[in-house]
């Protein structure tokens, strides 16, 4: 599975999902500079990490999202590419347009980093197939702008295509308003696109993905891309 | 020339930061204040030569491009000078 990480100014996550990568794949990802435009054409995966690029000014992943490579990144996405965006790159990945909705400041206004529950709710796509539909999964999430905002067609639209990947839940898997960190519309932690094969999400699964860190339940997301795209 | 845009959430987005500003201000004592929406304000000095017209659908198109997001939020744009 060949894989590349793109690197903005301000990524800090880029090799915590890099070192995963390698753990799970045996295969060193490229790590890409966002300012180099050509993004090699033999890729499986194209990872958007997480960070703060550009500072977050203006508003999150905005400036990342006119990086030179993105003209690339676009191409490959209506090829089909597989894309996975993590936290400020799920921010990218809607600020692109090539994902639905926004993400705004989290409701009660603080910077959150804790564990988080969450449902998976399909397990009909590339990332999830290694999930267990039944059990709950532990994820941390450390963001500031993590509150999915989507009108009501969008949601709809998203429900009606089976693209929400994952929802925030309480420990016993029920998806409540108390157990939704930062206001998200309908607890939505991320969705896909059209086609299914790009993921956004607010949580970070290459920060528990080793026993070693106290948890594995990322890990299957890296396993289930492994078990697709190679 | 300058050009002073206004971005602010579209009606119907939830403000959380709007809301905190409310809250803080009926904490204060202030009353009467129905609803409180934050926005930004961003100036741009532009080359003197351009034309209103020339210059606002430039304007426009950096809006649209990077400085709104117009599926959260909505832009003004005044030109002076």
């Amino acid at each position: 599975m060949k894989a590349a990480v793109i690197v903005f100014p301000g990524s800090n996550c880029d090799r915590d999902v890099a070192v995963t990568l390698r753990d799970v794949t045996g295969q060193d990802p490229r790590m890409h500079w966002h300012a180099d435009p050509d993004l090699p054409e033999d890729l499986d995966l194209i990872v958007l990490p997480g960070g703060f690029s550009h500072g977050d000014y203006l508003r999150c992943g905005a400036m990342a999202a006119q990086a030179p490579v993105i003209a690339a990144v676009r191409r490959q996405a209506q090829r089909g590419v597989a894309m996975l965006g993590i936290c400020n790159g799920f921010q990218v990945l809607c600020e692109t347009g090539l994902l639905p909705g926004a993400l705004m400041r989290n409701r009660d206004l603080t910077y959150i980093c804790k564990d988080v529950h969450l449902k998976v709710v399909t397990t009909d796509t590339i990332f999830t197939s290694r999930y267990d539909p039944a059990r709950v999964v532990r994820i941390p999430i450390a963001h500031h702008d993590g509150n999915y905002v989507a009108d009501l067609p969008t949601q709809c639209m998203l429900e009606d295509e089976d693209r929400v990947a994952v929802r925030y839940c309480d420990a016993a898997g029920r998806v409540v308003d108390e157990a939704n960190p930062n206001g998200s519309t309908a607890n939505i932690a991320g969705v896909l696109s059209e086609n299914h094969r790009i993921l956004g999400l607010m949580p970070h699964p290459e920060r528990l993905a080793d026993p070693r860190l106290g948890g594995t339940d990322g890990r299957a997301l890296f396993t289930s891309l492994l078990e697709a795209l190679s | 020339m300058k050009a002073r845009i206004h971005v602010s959430l579209k009606p119907g987005v939830l403000d959380p930061q709007g809301k905190a500003i409310l809250g803080a201000l009926e904490s204060m004592g202030f009353d009467g204040v129905q609803d409180a929406r934050q926005g930004k304000l961003i100036e741009l000095d532009l080359d003197d030569d351009t034309d209103a017209d020339t210059a606002r659908a430039r304007v426009d198109d950096m809006c649209r491009r990077l400085l709104a997001n117009t599926v959260i939020e909505k832009y003004t744009i005044d030109l002076e000078g």
